[in-house]
């Protein structure tokens, strides 16, 4: 059964516009709401790490779509693979900033006040408070308030329930600064005392921290820049954009005045585990880049040691070494021996064991124009479903498996991977038996091809070492925000915000000292610090208890 | 270079640090179904007593067992699930018996030593990983400052989820006990005596979240410290980093609802066991099942 009174004749009072944006701001700055945006917040950062990421792996997101025709593009529209850079999960954080400044500034302001304010007058009926207690001692009720006043004052005596911490104190002992003094005369002596200031200030500086963090975020995503290049060993790379397989710069990056540092990489050492067996075997264990290094062109060259947790700095950009891999050095000849192309080609890892792959385009090659395209397999052994594998990360049987393709290269010049050949103008090369042809090499050893084309020599074998580098102006601060948000949090969760009331009565010759205690959030350890007090007063004012 | 023999060592300490707490689990529950009706102050908790020497055995086995652990791969062991699970019930175990120093918390002994025997289990055989040398990215101090203190934060949540889900029952019982206190079973009064007061819990796990929830903070700002020196960017929505978020964000919302005038301490507590659900997420499913950078399962 509905209780609730009908309220259908009673006149509701009329909101305006700005009324309506008072209410609105409320709604949004209310406790409840920060709650519920939080929460979902948290419910919408989940879908992120089901789903593949396109900041993160574009090949998987492109997988998926393939292999779900009808759900893939539905999550798409919805932006399940870019969740970090949707709309909704924006409006979430950013009601959620809002609903912050919303909250921190009238607090703020708040604080302020009561930071410089007096503790509040002492209540008349202190046994109403959540913690209350009573003890009578010898002495008039004056100079029992004024123990009581000495042992909130001095810092030690309290100091097993409470820890060492200043009272701030406003009693009928001493004169108020506003000249109000009208307590004494009609309730009886009293004193208030309040501690834990620096409650609320944590709490205040741990949301105001998380604001600067945001911000933080915000800046490295404007003035940042991310580069990748691969360099094989023996080369070297200058921080320009054209010298970058692929360049993300932030919207207000000034391309134009990269700082002009240059890295070679002379030597790249790699070791796998070969002790362990199991999921381990093979585990990557140790990747060291030898590098040369200059922060201008014209600045001395300075070895350098790159290691996957020590990055190379450049004044704000740093230089990571985030993948390697195999580059074969391949030459390929025409008919009559000449050398057509002789480059040590970057091949990519797919799996741990580096079955790696990769292309190689041979522009120069008439009449008509070569591709090869195949897989490098450092450890060569043949899978009967999966053809040419690789049974260990490192070199133990080094080969190159390849197929042959003639044909125009670059149709219409669109711009192309260079791992992969585009086959849409190309025709595979056939073997005497009308197979495809496919090209099964050791180092050192020579491929004819067919029909006087010429042959493939695979030479030898050179490491890559993938270089991420990376600038993002946003992460000092952002790591100054987090620090002081911890530091804040630390402060409002276990500092705490204590009120006490001391009020004296006459009974008889002695005196009733009554203490009532009032703390914000949860303080177990209140009682015990009245009854500690009290136990001071008895002690000072020389009563047995 | 791996000692195996060492390592060997160390899983025999696993089990029998295992075996010590089942006995030491035992004990605890003979004393909680000891304790009702009789009035628990006055009586000699014999059990108990047996139960926290065993418990502390027990600790000290599984500290054993992760140095170990440790020094037979020559580096701190925190380097897969297996070892993870190891280090996580070793800092349950070495808490409890910190805090029952100083307080009396025998009545928790049980449901303590239930989840870090079920996960001992789990990490020795679903878990388990043979000691071998990290990952190049793993091979940083972060690696000791970030995980070690992921992990201590984590024990101190188990700990106060079990506070919490005490309290959740206590609270229904006290609720029951209100409304016919003649139909109440003896084993619901048995738990209901043996255990303190639905408040006081409340107030105890409380404690253990305002204590785990920085730690947890440290931990997510460690971790990007260390993110921006191993991958070059401190934040970069990783399945785990996102769920050390989530787990983050749930938790904030639990001590905000705290603070909030209109959700009762049980409401809020559902958020708490809600925190929880997702550290479990994380370790487990995360781990082993997502793809992200941080698949160091060793599985």
């Amino acid at each position: 059964m509905d209780t609730r009174p009908d309220e259908s004749d009673v006149t509701q009072p009329t909101l305006g516009p700005v009324g309506m944006m008072r209410w609105a701001w409320r709604q949004l700055t209310s406790m409840r709401t920060a709650l519920f945006l939080l929460l979902l917040l948290a419910i919408g950062a989940v879908p992120g790490s089901i789903w593949p990421q396109r900041n993160i792996d574009a090949g998987r997101v492109a997988d998926y779509l393939a292999s779900h025709r009808s759900t893939g593009p539905w999550l798409d529209r919805l932006g399940f693979f870019d969740v970090y850079s949707s709309s909704w999960f924006a409006a979430i954080y950013l009601l959620l900033f809002v609903s912050l400044v919303g909250c921190v500034v009238p607090r703020s302001k708040i604080h302020w006040r009561a930071m410089r304010a007096q503790p509040p007058r002492a209540p008349r009926r202190l046994e109403r408070l959540p913690e209350h207690g009573e003890i009578e001692v010898d002495g008039a009720p004056e100079d029992v308030l004024r123990v009581a006043l000495g042992v909130l004052r001095a810092k030690r005596v309290l100091g097993r329930h409470s820890g060492p911490r200043r009272w701030r104190i406003r009693s009928t002992d001493q004169p108020e600064p506003d000249g109000d003094s009208d307590g004494r005369s009609s309730d009886g002596p009293w004193l208030s005392a309040e501690c834990g200031y620096l409650r609320e200030t944590g709490n205040l500086v741990f949301h105001a921290a998380l604001i600067v963090v945001i911000v933080a975020v915000a800046v490295g995503h404007l003035f940042g820049w991310r580069g990748d290049r691969i360099l094989v060993t023996g080369k070297s790379f200058s921080n320009t954009i054209s010298a970058y397989d692929t360049f993300d710069p932030g919207p207000w990056v000034d391309t134009e005045g990269l700082s002009p540092f240059t890295v070679a990489v002379d030597k790249l050492d790699v070791t796998f585990e070969e002790q362990a067996g199991g999921a381990q075997r093979g585990a990557p264990r140790d990747f060291t880049a030898y590098t040369r290094t200059q922060t201008s062109p014209k600045a001395p060259q300075v070895n350098q040691i790159l290691k996957v947790n020590g990055p190379l700095k450049f004044g704000g950009a740093s230089v990571f070494l985030l993948g390697n891999g195999y580059a074969p050095v391949i030459t390929v000849r025409d008919a009559k021996g000449q050398v057509l192309l002789r480059e040590a080609t970057p091949f990519l890892p797919q799996d741990a064991n580096y079955k790696s792959v990769g292309a190689v385009k041979v522009s120069a090659a008439s009449p008509k124009q070569l591709g090869f395209f195949g897989f490098f397999l450092p450890s060569e052994y043949l899978d009967k479903d999966a053809g040419p594998s690789s049974f260990f990360p490192d070199l133990k049987n080094p080969a190159l498996a390849l197929g042959v393709y003639e044909g125009e290269l670059y149709p219409q010049g669109r711009p192309q991977s260079v791992y992969t050949l585009s086959t849409e103008k190309m025709t595979q090369l056939k073997n005497a038996k009308g197979e495809p042809l496919r090209l099964l090499l050791k180092p050192s050893q020579t491929a004819q091809l067919p029909d006087g084309r010429g042959s493939i020599t695979f030479d030898s074998v050179q490491r890559w070492a993938g270089l991420s580098i990376r600038y993002d102006p946003g992460k000092v601060l952002a790591l100054g925000g987090a620090v002081a948000a911890l530091l804040g949090l630390i402060a409002s969760l276990m500092i705490r915000r204590r009120r006490l009331f001391v009020r004296v009565r006459p009974v008889g010759r002695r005196t009733v000292v009554s203490i009532g205690g009032l703390a914000k959030g949860e303080d177990p350890g209140l009682g015990a610090t009245i009854e500690d007090l009290l136990s001071a007063i008895a002690e000072r004012t020389g009563t047995k208890v | 270079m791996t000692n195996e023999t060492l390592s060997q060592y160390a899983n025999l300490g696993v089990y029998s640090a295992m075996a010590v707490l089942t006995i030491a689990m035992i004990a605890f529950a003979i004393d909680l179904a000891g304790t009702a009706p009789k009035v628990s102050s006055a009586r000699p908790r014999k059990a108990a007593g047996v139960a926290m020497m065993l418990t502390r055995l027990g600790g000290l086995l599984l500290v054993a067992a992760a140095a170990m652990r440790g020094l037979s791969v020559h580096r701190p062991p925190l380097g897969n699930m297996f070892e993870f699970a190891l280090v996580g019930c070793m800092f349950v175990i070495v808490v409890f018996v910190a805090i029952s120093l100083r307080r009396d918390i025998r009545w928790l002994g049980l449901f303590v030593i239930g989840p870090v025997l079920l996960t001992l289990g789990l990490a020795i055989t679903v878990f388990y990983t043979d000691a071998s040398e990290l990952l190049p990215s793993l091979k940083s101090v972060w690696l000791v400052i970030h995980v070690t203190v992921a992990t201590f934060s984590v024990a101190l949540f188990t700990i106060a989820f079990s506070v919490t889900i005490l309290h959740l029952v206590q609270t229904w019982l006290e609720s029951q006990d209100r409304q016919d206190s003649v139909g109440m079973s003896r084993l619901r009064t048995t738990v209901n005596t043996a255990l303190p007061p639905a408040r006081s819990l409340d107030r105890t796990a409380y404690g253990i979240h305002v204590v785990a929830f920085p730690l947890w903070t440290f931990t997510l700002i460690a971790g990007a410290i260390w993110a921006e020196q191993a991958w070059g960017h401190y934040w970069n929505w990783d399945p785990k980093e996102v769920w050390t978020f989530v787990i983050w964000v749930v938790y904030a919302a639990y001590l905000h609802a705290r603070a909030t005038t209109g959700w009762t301490p049980r409401a809020a507590n559902y958020l708490a066991l809600a925190g929880y659900g997702c550290i479990l997420v994380n370790y487990m499913v995360v781990n082993v099942f997502f793809v992200g950078q941080h698949s160091y399962s060793g599985m």
